[in-house]
């Protein structure tokens, strides 16, 4: 008994650190949704691009014979931050801004095209095989009440923490966060009383940019390496989340994230018992779809979500 | 009008004279008619993609998932596999009669099934959700192998019968195949003229996608068509006239993966081999290339974008094994082994679809060779000003002087 719940503890250990990571791209997700009604299907390979720079930097550094440390790994998620928001910057004018008129397939394609292009342009370069992430920081492992967790998983469960909320004053108590609330909540309006529309909404897109940046540096560290194909499944599973929270809803993106990490985990680890070994862990992939269908079916605005399905 | 039914007819005669003509040409030949014969089944594939996206509006992203399952039926019920795994009693051996009506059928279901839950949902949820579903019949076929074997898992499924037709029998004992009396993999003659099975195979397929084009123009044009399209352009207009939203989007569905499912079914029987790995997200996203490059809902655009991305990509791999020596011998400022990442005949395939994607969406939303019709709807919004129009009770106070004085005229001579 006392073993079972230590499996379970580590399960929902497991499911926390996953969730968070999956609450830092889920907002992305979900901030420029609730600002222009887009998923912006390319941002899971923003989280991709960020993790492969990351690595990239590391391993360039360990080149120039910097020391392994947490300092150097905070220049190297810097750097990827910037390529990820230059990205998400250069996406916004050049494709999403000439389409905000046009019906709502057309930027939405255009979406996944540029989500097909990164993908194969990160295969390109960093090639199809797995990228291993560079220990930089020592592992330390964490016993507690029998089950393990190391000092890595909880700075990720910490770090997304304090990123979460100096997003929620970003958003609720600054200037900007302001002019993103009126832009979200009619543009046209927004625009008449002086807010610079573009500005605001590029700058949507530049934050959740770099929140997914950070969370593809987590995602990689946690499981040690990083390939180009991560971006899709996780952005998929990131947005199943932003829809359970509430999509356009902040502190929906954030619950979401972490109620699905830990869906995922304990069903991950219990579908053998559950279904006496018919289904395995190999279908863990499946329950993000199945919790994102069955929350469009019974709850269209998420658990958090205000706003009218088809509003946005 | 007899014109045009005379360019059809000389059309259709290019296309049955095509496969003889690669066939006959020496640095193309055989592989290159196979390549035809698949580039068939891919303008079967968009055609039905096209009327769940082109006619209704629907983005559904886990159209390969239909695929999928016509194939598998297919594989299924015509290969040793079930007897293999001991749920069969002999090696099944369906009739072709059954077989595809029921892959019709079965994928029809299932998109009624796949597309009642999303029905309510947007375009876009709806593509998130229906990738999803296409991502879960992928994922269960690569993992059905245990506890009962029944796709085989990730090796997939062989030894598939090819297209034929036989005496009847349903099943036969291992090792006692019935006689074919007619079937796709014997050599025939055409007026002394060898034709191969690949060509029999693509005649057969021609056939097939002429009979399709028919049934998407004739569907086009139907009162079902024009309801699809009238709830594709406004949904509250269109139930305001009375049509039933609900069923209308479900046939669209069903439609569509009827299309999916008989082109699954003939995959099968083609390439004798079925694995999950023919059925990624990548395949839908190929798909939904060509209905978006050729014109989303223009029959003819259609047909072209296929015929594009599903030939051109062979077109790339022969160029890029060509070039690729070359390049790795000339070219040193790049790494060998990004060169070779770079010059990998299925990354730039894919590049190049995203590529097109983006293209097309930016530059020509309406496709290479759109119906006009949907052309004119797609840039009917040019003409007007870029700044939106005042809302109605503000308008008195920004008209222009002069036009406020003419009113007032006017008002005045009432």
């Amino acid at each position: 008994m006392d073993a079972n719940l230590s499996i379970l503890l580590q399960q929902i250990l497991n499911g926390l650190v996953l969730g968070s990571i999956y609450a830092l791209v889920a907002l992305g997700y979900t901030m420029v949704y609730g600002i222009i009604g887009l998923i912006n299907f390319a941002h899971g390979e923003i989280v991709m691009v960020g993790a492969m720079v990351t690595i990239s930097v590391l391993t360039m550094l360990a080149g120039f014979g910097f020391a392994p440390g947490v300092l150097t790994l905070l220049f190297a998620i810097m750097i990827a931050a910037v390529v990820c928001m230059l990205m998400a910057q250069g996406m916004e004018k050049f494709a999403y801004r000439p389409l905000r008129k046009a019906p709502r397939l057309t930027p939405l394609i255009l979406a996944i095209g540029i989500s097909i292009f990164l993908q194969n342009l990160a295969m390109m370069i960093w090639g199809r095989g797995y990228k291993t992430f560079p220990e930089v920081v020592e592992t330390r492992p964490v016993e507690v009440f029998g089950a393990t967790i190391t000092n890595i998983q909880m700075s990720i469960m910490i770090i997304s923490v304090v990123i979460m909320f100096a997003l929620w004053v970003l958003v609720d108590k600054t200037r900007l966060g302001k002019a993103m609330r009126a832009t979200a909540q009619n543009q046209e309006v927004a625009g008449l009383m002086g807010i610079n529309i573009n500005r605001v909404i590029s700058a949507t897109f530049v934050i959740g940019a770099s929140l997914g940046a950070v969370a593809g540096v987590m995602r990689a560290v946690n499981y040690g390496q990083a390939d180009a194909y991560m971006g899709l499944l996780l952005g998929l599973k990131a947005f199943s989340a932003a829809v359970l929270g509430g999509i356009g809803n902040l502190f929906g993106a954030m619950a979401g994230g972490i109620l699905l990490g830990l869906i995922e985990s304990l069903a991950a680890g219990y579908t053998g018992q559950l279904t006496g070994g018919f289904l395995g862990a190999n279908y863990q992939d499946i329950f993000a779809f199945l919790v994102l269908i069955m929350v469009l079916l019974f709850r269209p605005n998420g658990l958090m979500g205000e706003r009218q399905a088809d509003r946005a | 009008m007899k014109n045009i039914y005379a360019q059809y007819a000389l059309l259709v005669l290019a296309f049955i004279a095509l496969p003889f003509v690669v066939d006959a040409i020496p640095f193309l030949g055989p592989t290159w008619v196979r390549i035809l014969g698949f580039a068939m089944l891919y303008v079967l594939l968009a055609l039905g993609l096209n009327i769940v996206i082109g006619y209704a509006g629907l983005l559904d992203m886990g159209y390969i998932g239909f695929y999928a399952i016509g194939a598998y039926l297919y594989a299924l019920l015509s290969s040793p596999h079930l007897n293999m795994t001991g749920l069969a009693e002999g090696v099944l051996n369906w009739p072709l009669w059954i077989i595809i009506p029921l892959a019709a059928v079965i994928a029809a279901i299932c998109g009624v099934l796949i597309g009642a839950p999303v029905l309510k949902l947007r375009g876009d949820y709806l593509a998130i959700v229906t990738l999803g579903f296409g991502e879960i019949i992928r994922i269960f076929m690569n993992n059905l192998d245990q506890p009962v074997n029944i796709t085989n898992g990730p090796q997939g499924i062989s030894g598939i019968a090819p297209l034929h037709i036989d005496a009847g029998a349903w099943s036969y004992a291992s090792g006692h195949a019935p006689d074919a009396i007619l079937s796709l993999q014997t050599k025939w003659s055409l007026f002394g003229l060898q034709v191969s099975p690949v060509i029999s195979y693509y005649l057969f397929f021609l056939a097939v996608v002429i009979l399709a084009i028919i049934l998407s123009k004739r569907l086009e044009v139907s009162r079902i068509g024009r309801a699809w399209m009238a709830l594709r352009e406004d949904e509250v207009a269109a139930e305001a006239m009375g049509l039933n939203k609900r069923n209308l989007k479900l046939l669209a569905f069903a439609m569509g993966a009827t299309f999916g499912g008989v082109s699954g079914a003939l995959f099968s029987a083609y390439q004798g081999f079925v694995s999950p790995e023919s059925f990624t997200l990548m395949e839908s996203i190929m798909v939904l290339a060509m209905v978006v490059l050729g014109g989303m809902g223009s029959i003819r655009g259609v047909v072209l974008g296929a015929l594009i991305l599903s030939i051109m990509p062979e077109v790339f791999r022969d160029l890029v094994n060509w070039v690729q020596p070359f390049v790795m011998d000339n070219v040193t400022f790049i790494s060998r082994e990004v060169l070779r990442n770079i010059l990998d005949a299925s990354t730039l395939r894919m590049l190049v679809f995203g590529l097109a994607l983006i293209l097309v969406m930016r530059f020509r939303p309406e496709g290479l060779w759109p119906s006009s019709r949907r052309r004119a709807e797609l840039h009917e919004d040019e003409s007007e000003p870029l700044v939106p129009a005042p809302a109605l009770d503000s308008t008195v106070e920004h008209v222009e002087p002069a036009t406020a004085e003419f009113r007032l005229k006017e008002v005045n001579k009432v």
